[in-house]
């Protein structure tokens, strides 16, 4: 995908949501760190733009949830999570780059549920790989991308790395 | 992004570098945001055995590591013994080993003997965190000290720090001194001639023997415990003595800069090396001290015993 | 028993200034002009010596043969190249009664493969407040009197106790500690106490007492010897003393002048012994008292202790370390760093102990006793201590590349090594 796919992607994601969700003032997205978070924030702007008021967003570190660090020889860096909203009896749309074997998602829905009771939870993605090793689908997808378990799906944002596109490295 | 971190033990500042302190800062950071929660609690270390070997004793700072351990999810032993019990009784070096036959996976280890830490990391596969080592270091006091500078002054570097009272006998004087001088901070350290000898210029330190150059421009001023115990009666007269010369009182606080952080370790001598409305004015820091050691020794843990060093 | 020809090695024999390529002859035990039907003993390439005597020895026995025998210090001695040793008092009980000594004597006699010349305690039970039956003991067969592990701290004690032995002719052996000054420290006072919130051991400690015995040695005009000097201001003030006249003497073990206080930064108790290792300076000190003679001998403070007994945390563990097997290595890097040469090494363990403790040893003049040593100066060897004759392991050598060893050791004309 190249800045114009994944600009249309995130379109389409944004209306989805609204549709998905038509009365719901509680709407808040929470970003997967390290891309989800910017473009959590790009979706709260295009659907904000859609409903005519500001949207609430939050980012999620997740590696103290992570399943793997007993068996990793370094650990990941963590970073602060930062939820300064009420997550009690909202409505939360999790947000991340790419979609893969579910660990991540599992994670974050565990460090999510440390905050309180949401009423519910979707999850919005950019890609989805597939090879999913636990029970957990997407509500918004912005492209469905089959790989192979040796390929990789490489996401650059301009927020992070300077570029949009997204890539399939074999 | 993976971590260079590669210690399995945390046995004092002495051997880290400054880019592996700022790293226990940032990680401490994120594990603070944890106690906000209304779960304060993460899985990171589930499964895992920590146990707090006291051998001197401290209720302070075994809590604190015993609620870092379990705020993490691990499974905590408390051992306190008295050293005389086990030089009574089985060695330290048995001790330890009983405990590796346990399959401990984390040993907090504080005792009055010096060394002691490096002594059961030499043969124990656990991970060794220094809880206090006689007088030679108590690495996480300086870390949560640090941590709580850089929260309210953004840095450590270039900062004027100033430890007061009895540097000689104290193991956070020595992790202090370590962390700051790695971290580019200037440091001056303070007492009477006999509690805080010349060597200490050898650390790059300046030392002076009275407060009000050691004050005057120090943006941070953390105070020690002074105790007139046995093997300091021949060292100071006098807590007397020592409190009209060193204590921190409301003449010398009014000359301190209007910004200058007040921090202890704790416990506090209220009316010794601090008067009791200072302990409790808005520049004191010694409560937060407490929260964030919280923080940074889960860091620690985390950092130490997390992975498969 | 046979004759020996030890033939074609360089002998080196202080007490006769010779130091030439010669054979000498062993007969019926003693050193002789000629020997026929010797057994010849290659000694082209070594070095012969007068039997090395070793002045501070710790036997353990009796009492803590765990940590060490007569049998097993003195097989430690021969491999060391040592034919003669002086053993101290600080034994469970004490050498202050004769009962001891004549048990020490009968020991040796029994299972010790050198010779073994026991010091006397200076006060009873070493605690330094009343003196010990100093003639009995003589008559016991004492060489010395010392207190050695404690330090007489009354100074009139001290000086009744120097004055009592001028009469038996027996000199005074010091450990100088102050224990007030140095409390309980554990390591050399100064930038790595500091460091390492260890107790610190100051220098002063140990030159306040050489400065007492300085003084006293001239007040009853006797002989006083300092033991394993560890202090440079030590050795200014023997130094200053000597040129007086005052019957002082000195001694240096071989870690004062090989290793430095830095060694204990991992608080490895095998570099924790009394007096602590000192300063770059210090060092300095004691090699420039044994280069101008100021320091009379080297001995070697072998202090035996049990595994389990050292691996402990620093501060509990016990002072000491084994050395009678690195000893002669050791010293002779000092012939290599050109500090002494190899004769000058050889009297501080030959005519200099051997005079100050009145000894008829060290010599291998027509008559003596054939103590000898051989030694094989460039061998290259790797100090094992696993395979030690010691019971103790406590040696802070361990897997250092050694250079000079021992290579045979006669006592009375038999090898007792190998």
């Amino acid at each position: 995908m190249d800045a114009v796919a994944i600009e249309r992607a995130l379109s389409r994601v944004a209306h989805e949501i609204v549709e998905r969700n038509p009365d719901e003032e509680s709407l808040t997205l929470v970003g997967i760190r390290t891309r989800g978070v910017p473009l959590a924030r790009r979706l709260a702007a295009n659907i904000g733009s859609i409903l005519g008021r500001a949207i609430a967003t939050g980012e999620l570190d997740i590696t103290m949830h992570r399943d793997d660090l007993a068996l990793r020889e370094t650990l990941p860096r963590v970073g602060p999570s930062d939820i300064s909203f009420d997550v009690n009896d909202r409505t939360l749309v999790l947000v991340d780059d790419v979609l893969f074997t579910g660990r991540t998602i599992r994670a974050a829905l565990d460090e999510l549920s440390d905050f309180g009771r949401p009423r519910r939870i979707q999850l919005a993605i950019l890609v989805d790989r597939g090879h999913r090793e636990l029970p957990i689908r997407p509500d918004f997808v912005g492209k469905n991308v089959p790989t192979a378990l040796n390929e990789r799906i490489r996401v650059r944002l301009v927020e992070v790395d300077g570029k949009d596109e997204v890539l399939l490295e074999r | 992004m993976n971590t260079t971190w590669r210690h399995k033990d945390l046995l004092g500042i002495q051997e880290l570098t400054a880019e592996e302190i700022t790293f226990l800062l940032d990680t401490a950071a994120a594990f603070k945001q944890v106690g906000e929660r209304s779960i304060k609690k993460v899985p990171s270390l589930r499964g895992k055995t920590l146990v707090n070997l006291f051998i001197e004793p401290s209720t302070r700072t075994r809590t604190s590591f015993e609620l870092a351990a379990k705020r993490l999810s691990a499974d905590v032993i408390n051992i306190n013994t008295t050293a005389s019990s086990l030089v009574k009784g089985e060695t330290l070096k048995d001790t330890a080993l009983n405990l590796q036959a346990l399959n401990a996976d984390i040993i907090v280890i504080r005792h009055s003997a010096a060394g002691a830490p490096h002594f059961l990391a030499r043969f124990l596969k656990a991970s060794i965190i220094n809880a206090g080592d006689g007088a030679h270091e108590h690495p996480t006091q300086a870390l949560l000290d640090a941590f709580t500078i850089r929260e309210h002054k953004g840095r450590i570097d270039g900062l004027n720090v100033t430890i007061l009272g009895d540097i000689l006998y104290s193991r956070v004087a020595r992790s202090n001194i370590w962390l700051l001088t790695k971290l580019g901070a200037r440091v001056t350290l303070a007492g009477p001639s006999t509690l805080v000898p010349r060597v200490f210029e050898q650390f790059g330190c300046r030392v002076v023997h009275d407060i009000e150059t050691a004050i005057g421009d120090a943006d941070v001023i953390n105070l020690l415990r002074i105790q007139h115990e046995r093997q300091r009666k021949t060292m100071f007269p006098s807590i007397g003595e020592y409190t009209a010369m060193f204590g921190l009182n409301k003449d010398r606080f009014a000359r301190t800069k209007p910004d200058a952080l007040i921090m202890h370790p704790g416990p506090i001598n209220r009316g010794v090396e601090i008067d009791s409305e200072i302990a409790d004015c808005d520049r004191s820091v010694i409560l937060e001290q407490v929260t964030n050691g919280l923080a940074v020794r889960m860091a620690v843990l985390f950092v130490c015993s997390g992975g498969q060093l | 028993m046979k004759s020996l020809l030890i033939k074609g090695g360089r002998v080196i024999d202080p007490a006769n200034h010779v130091d030439e390529v010669r054979d000498v002859f062993i007969a019926e035990s003693k050193i002789v002009a000629s020997a026929q039907d010797a057994e010849v003993i290659d000694a082209r390439g070594k070095i012969v010596t007068p039997g090395l005597i070793d002045m501070h020895v710790h036997l353990r026995e009796p009492g803590r043969g765990d940590k060490e025998t007569v049998e097993t210090g003195t097989r430690c001695a021969a491999r060391g190249g040592f034919t003669s040793i002086v053993c101290m008092p600080n034994t469970t009980p004490a050498a202050d009664n004769t009962g001891t000594i004549a048990f020490i004597r009968q020991r040796v006699a029994e299972v010790g493969c050198v010779n073994v010349f026991p010091t006397g305690a200076i006060s009873k039970e070493l605690k330094g407040e009343e003196l010990a039956p100093i003639g009995s003991l003589k008559k016991a067969g004492i060489v010395a009197l010392t207190d050695d592990g404690h330090c007489v701290q009354s100074n009139d004690l001290m000086r009744r106790a120097v004055e009592y032995a001028k009469m038996f002719n027996l000199p005074v052996l010091d450990h100088c500690q102050d224990y007030s000054l140095v409390a309980d420290g554990v390591v050399h006072e100064g930038y790595w106490s500091a460091a390492l919130g260890l107790r610190g051991w100051p220098a002063t400690g140990e030159d306040v007492i050489v400065a007492r015995n300085v003084l006293l040695a001239e007040l009853t005009d006797w002989w006083i010897h300092c033991q394993h000097i560890s202090s440079a201001r030590s050795v200014q003030l023997i130094r200053e003393a000597k040129r007086r006249g005052v019957k002082i003497s000195a001694e240096a073990c071989p870690h004062h002048f090989t290793m430095t206080d830095g060694c204990v930064k991992a608080y490895e108790t095998n570099f924790k012994m009394n007096p602590p290792l000192r300063t770059e300076h210090d060092r300095d000190g004691i090699l420039e008292g044994l280069a101008d003679g100021t320091i009379d001998c080297i001995a070697s403070d072998h202090a035996p202790h049990c595994t389990y007994e050292k691996e402990v945390e620093f501060d509990l563990a016990p002072f000491g370390i084994i050395g009678l097997e690195t000893e002669l290595a050791l010293s002779l890097e000092l012939v290599r760093k050109k500090v002494l040469t190899l004769p000058a090494l050889i009297e501080r363990f030959t005519t200099k102990p051997a005079t100050l403790l009145r000894l008829n040893k060290g010599t291998l003049s027509m008559g003596a006793d054939a103590d000898v040593t051989i030694i094989d100066p460039e061998i290259e060897w790797t100090y094992d201590v696993t395979q030690s004759a010691s019971k103790s392991r406590n040696s802070p050598f361990h897997g250092w590349q050694m250079r000079g060893k021992a290579e045979r050791t006669i006592v009375g004309g038999v090898t007792k090594f190998p």
